[in-house]
């Protein structure tokens, strides 16, 4: 019988949740690395026993832990993230020229094909990738490099790329989404790269529809159809039917279209899941209910999911890297709250439960689906 | 023999005791310390001053004999009792964060 793992970083330590393929009963392991920030834990499609993980904290800044026991035990491995050539300026909050610094690791994604070679996204953004299993990096300066890099500016969180897809029909393409930049799309492995932010319209940017400038806070793609790609911005929920050359905005009839994670369910590319949250300035749900809301048809026409879900009282978020889906049948939707509550639905969101509640804030979510 | 306290995460992440111990020759120094305990933990390197630069990271603080050395060159020698072993060279996060 298949089972799961789903690995949850939190803003203090990393948690393993364990289940057959119920995903009734679970078990916990945690925390692992007791007071770090944990950005994002993430395992290898080509061996699932291989983990990645970004550990960090404001002390002690960034260290990199690799399992090759599906989380049960760590290595240290690299953590040189040096800037390709010299890094020059982006932009910073007040307009000035500011250095490229490296923060953290926000975002891993391993290979689809080699479980040596991981992909990171940092923050000041850029790309890196690693092809001895993490023991050393090297920039794809391509991205951080393009005209427009000089005029990126960070989100409120930080310039963080945040976001990493895989084109599984084509090794050679990869997208990645910057917070306060946009989406970028390479068609050569990561060497060059171009802005894909055609359609996307930002009030808070001087020009609406600049080419850059445009606070994407996640990308989704059905692996079976990876020309079709759906984002939450800051405020808007859009779609892509061109591997991001134009995008219409699908935001229907969401109560409000600000929000973080999107994903798509493993058995229909057509249907997707955000979580809506009240505003940029108030993060949180509305009216206190944390509710995912489902489209079936791929945008515009959106249901409430809320069974097993609070709905009163509840003032949390879900961030970007919060939200996973399992390859399961039904598909299992899991997403983790900064209350520190994770939680599944193993019925594609008709009904939902918490794994575990109480947890630091939780910073990401992945899912395996083991045989 | 130099005696090194670290702090708790970091003891963590090298899987150290309460006390890292360095053997040096010449002058001790905050630099030689420190390039010392990196040789033999390398998992810490770039945790407690930039790999590249070797400039203190803004939330570690070094502290011996009731002093703070955080802001001394790191070429200056360290105080004799830290030299000699009798007193401990404190590595510190600062009391900064969540």
């Amino acid at each position: 019988m298949s089972s799961v793992r789903v690995l949850v970083g939190t803003r203090k330590g990393a948690f393993v949740l364990d289940s057959d393929g119920t995903r009734k009963s679970w078990r916990v392991s945690g925390p692992h690395f007791a007071g770090w920030e944990i950005y994002h834990v993430k395992g290898s499609p080509v061996d699932p026993n291989r983990l990645y993980a970004s550990q960090s904290s404001s002390w002690s800044g960034q260290v990199m832990q690799r399992s090759d026991d599906g989380g049960g035990t760590w290595e240290t491995v690299g953590n040189d993230f040096t800037y390709d050539g010299v890094p020059g300026t982006h932009q910073w909050y007040d307009g000035t020229p500011h250095p490229w610094e490296f923060a953290r690791v926000w975002h891993l994604e391993p290979s689809l094909t080699d479980r040596e070679t991981v992909y990171a996204g940092v923050e000041d953004a850029a790309l890196f990738r690693s092809t001895d299993g993490g023991a050393t990096w090297s920039e794809l300066s391509g991205l951080r490099t393009h005209t427009t890099g000089s005029s990126w500016q960070p989100g409120a969180g930080g310039m963080c790329l945040h976001t990493i897809l895989l084109d599984p029909s084509d090794p050679q393409r990869i997208f990645t989404a910057i917070s306060a930049a946009g989406a970028f799309r390479s068609d050569d492995a990561g060497a060059t790269w171009r802005p894909i932010n055609r359609g996307l319209k930002s009030d808070q940017i001087p020009d609406p529809d600049a080419e850059v400038g445009h606070c994407v806070h996640r990308i989704a793609f059905h692996p079976s159809r990876p020309n079709v790609l759906f984002m939450q911005k800051h405020w808007d929920v859009m779609r892509s039917d061109n591997a991001g050359e134009s995008w219409v905005e699908v935001s229907g009839n969401l109560p409000t279209d600000f929000g973080f994670p999107i994903d798509v369910n493993a058995n229909d590319p057509e249907t997707i899941y955000v979580v809506p949250i009240k505003s940029d300035a108030e993060h949180f749900p509305l009216e206190g209910k944390l509710r995912v809301y489902r489209s079936r048809t791929g945008g515009n026409e959106w249901e409430a999911l809320t069974n097993g879900l609070p709905q009163a009282n509840c003032y949390v978020n879900v961030l970007r890297d919060a939200m996973s889906v399992d390859s399961l049948d039904p598909c299992g939707i899991y997403f983790g709250t900064t209350g520190g509550a994770v939680y599944v639905s193993p019925d594609g969101g008709d009904s939902w439960s918490a794994i575990v509640h109480d947890l630091p804030a939780v910073l990401s979510v992945e899912v395996q689906t083991l045989p | 023999m130099i005696r090194v306290v670290l702090p708790a995460h970091l003891k963590s992440l090298a899987h150290a005791g309460d006390e890292v111990q360095v053997d040096l020759e010449g002058v001790v120094t905050m630099s030689a310390v420190l390039s010392a305990i990196e040789a033999r933990y390398p998992m810490l390197l770039g945790t407690i001053r930039d790999r590249a630069t070797h400039k203190r990271r803004p939330h570690i603080r070094y502290f011996a004999c009731e002093r703070d050395l955080s802001h001394d060159a790191p070429d200056t020698p360290l105080p004799e009792a830290v030299a000699r072993g009798t007193e401990p060279l404190l590595i510190v996060g600062a009391m900064s964060g969540g």
